[in-house]
């Protein structure tokens, strides 16, 4: 299963030259570019660990690339993706979010349902363990 | 029929250029005059520079034309005494680098020793990557660049930026050029001993020291930026400044001429000052009288001369 979270991802992915052209875009803009990494894609897990401190002051996606291809190198099994921040006044918070690297074994993840008092019913997110994911 | 050379000519618009247009499209035309006005002297490194900008136009130009054409190295070194213009020069060759698109931001970050090598273990190789990374898609300018190998200390920092250095400027050679600056001598020691730089390197640029001649012109176009001019008994005097000022110690070209001109300006207000009950008009506040340049410690026998009169 493709896993569906940010901008452009449910595109094909992304090739390393358009990454870079969006990247340029948010350095032109002028947001802080990072790019973070997780084993765990839970659509509710919104912290993933940082590679490096974040990327403000840049003037061309090349340096990203380079740190993008150094974590791919160590965390290449893992989600990988690229956020950029605006901080100016009244936004402080991510204007784009895209995936740029998936494990070749994708996270599956599963909707069960829980029917509780008054026929309500609750609904959870649980992941399927990896030896139910090959199947 | 084949060999007719007008049968090409004909075919199509990407087949002839017209290269005073590629040229000012470019701006090089522009940036060279520039370098070639407020540049006095410098004549090797002008041609240099000129040739650089040539090679990237044709460069450029046969890209269009289908021609085989690999991007050039395009790594520097400027070597020469003290205050002969290698920063400004390495500011102007960011400036043509991006007109031609050579380099696709042309800012210049310029950094020396203390900006790429760390204090501790593991702190230099993200400090020099950081700089690095600030530095792609311009020009990377490296001051006093033999500071960064220590030949007494083995375990010295420096050696892991040399290393990181290296390997961006052989792997990323589009994305960034180096510059590499420093005095001579201390340069050609630094690349002895490491070969890697010198072979990275396709430019080995040397900046002459200015003649006296060159650096009055020089005084003469500070002072008309900042609005004044020379007296005709002053531009003696500063002639015989400068004569002087070569031969004492601690001279640095075209930076001891900056230093001197500011403090003939402190002369020369103070001098106006002094006398309160005149009256002054524009030609008295932009001239520079003899007495400004005399006054200097220079014709004293220099600032040594005197620290050892006192008791």
């Amino acid at each position: 299963m493709k896993l569906t979270q940010g901008c452009f991802s449910f595109l094909p992915d992304l090739t390393d030259e358009q990454i870079t052209k969006q990247v340029q875009y948010c350095l032109t803009n002028g947001w802080a570019v990072n790019i973070e990494f997780t084993d765990d894609p839970h659509p509710r897990n919104t912290y993933w660990e940082m590679w490096g401190l974040p990327m403000f002051d840049l003037q061309d996606a090349a340096g990203v690339m380079m740190e993008l291809a150094e974590c791919r190198r160590v965390y290449g099994d893992r989600y990988i993706r690229i956020s950029g921040f605006d901080s100016s006044h009244g936004w402080e918070s991510v204007r784009i979010s895209f995936l740029v690297n998936r494990p070749p074994q994708e996270a599956e993840f599963e909707l069960v349902r829980q029917e509780v008092g008054g026929r309500a019913i609750r609904y959870t997110t649980i992941r399927k363990p990896a030896a139910h994911a090959s199947s | 029929m084949l060999d007719v050379p007008h049968a090409t000519t004909a075919e199509s618009s990407e087949t002839n250029f017209d290269l005073r247009k590629e040229a000012e499209a470019a701006g090089i035309t522009d940036t060279l005059q520039q370098l070639e006005q407020e540049l006095i002297g410098l004549r090797p490194v002008k041609n240099r520079v000129r040739q650089i900008a040539s090679l990237l136009l044709i460069e450029r130009i046969r890209q269009r034309a289908g021609l085989a054409s690999s991007p050039p190295t395009l790594h520097m070194s400027f070597t020469g005494n003290p205050g002969t213009g290698k920063t400004t020069v390495a500011l102007r060759m960011a400036k043509i680098l991006h007109g031609l698109g050579f380099v696709r931001r042309g800012q210049v970050i310029s950094v020396t020793r203390d900006d790429l090598v760390g204090q501790y273990i593991g702190h230099t190789a993200p400090k020099t990557k950081e700089i690095l990374k600030k530095a792609m898609g311009g020009v990377l300018f490296i001051d006093e660049a033999y500071y960064l190998h220590r030949p007494d200390n083995e375990r010295d920092y420096g050696q892991e930026a040399i290393e990181i250095l290296l390997q961006v400027m052989e792997n990323q050679r589009e994305d960034l050029v180096v510059v590499l600056a420093g005095y001579g001598e201390r340069m050609t020691s630094f690349f002895a001993s490491n070969p890697g730089f010198r072979s990275r390197i396709a430019h080995h640029i040397e900046f002459p020291d200015y003649a006296e001649a060159e650096l009055l012109v020089i005084a003469e176009l500070m002072l008309r930026e900042r609005g004044y001019r020379l007296s005709a008994a002053a531009r003696e005097a500063f002639e015989k400044y400068i004569a002087l000022r070569r031969t004492q110690p601690f001279f640095s070209n075209a930076r001891s001429i900056r230093n001197a001109v500011d403090r003939i300006r402190l002369r020369q207000a103070d001098r106006l000052v002094s006398d309160l009950n005149r009256l002054l008009d524009v030609a008295d506040l932009e001239t520079i009288d003899p007495a400004d340049v005399l006054a200097s410690r220079v014709f004293s026998g220099g600032a040594d001369a005197q620290r050892s009169a006192k008791p």
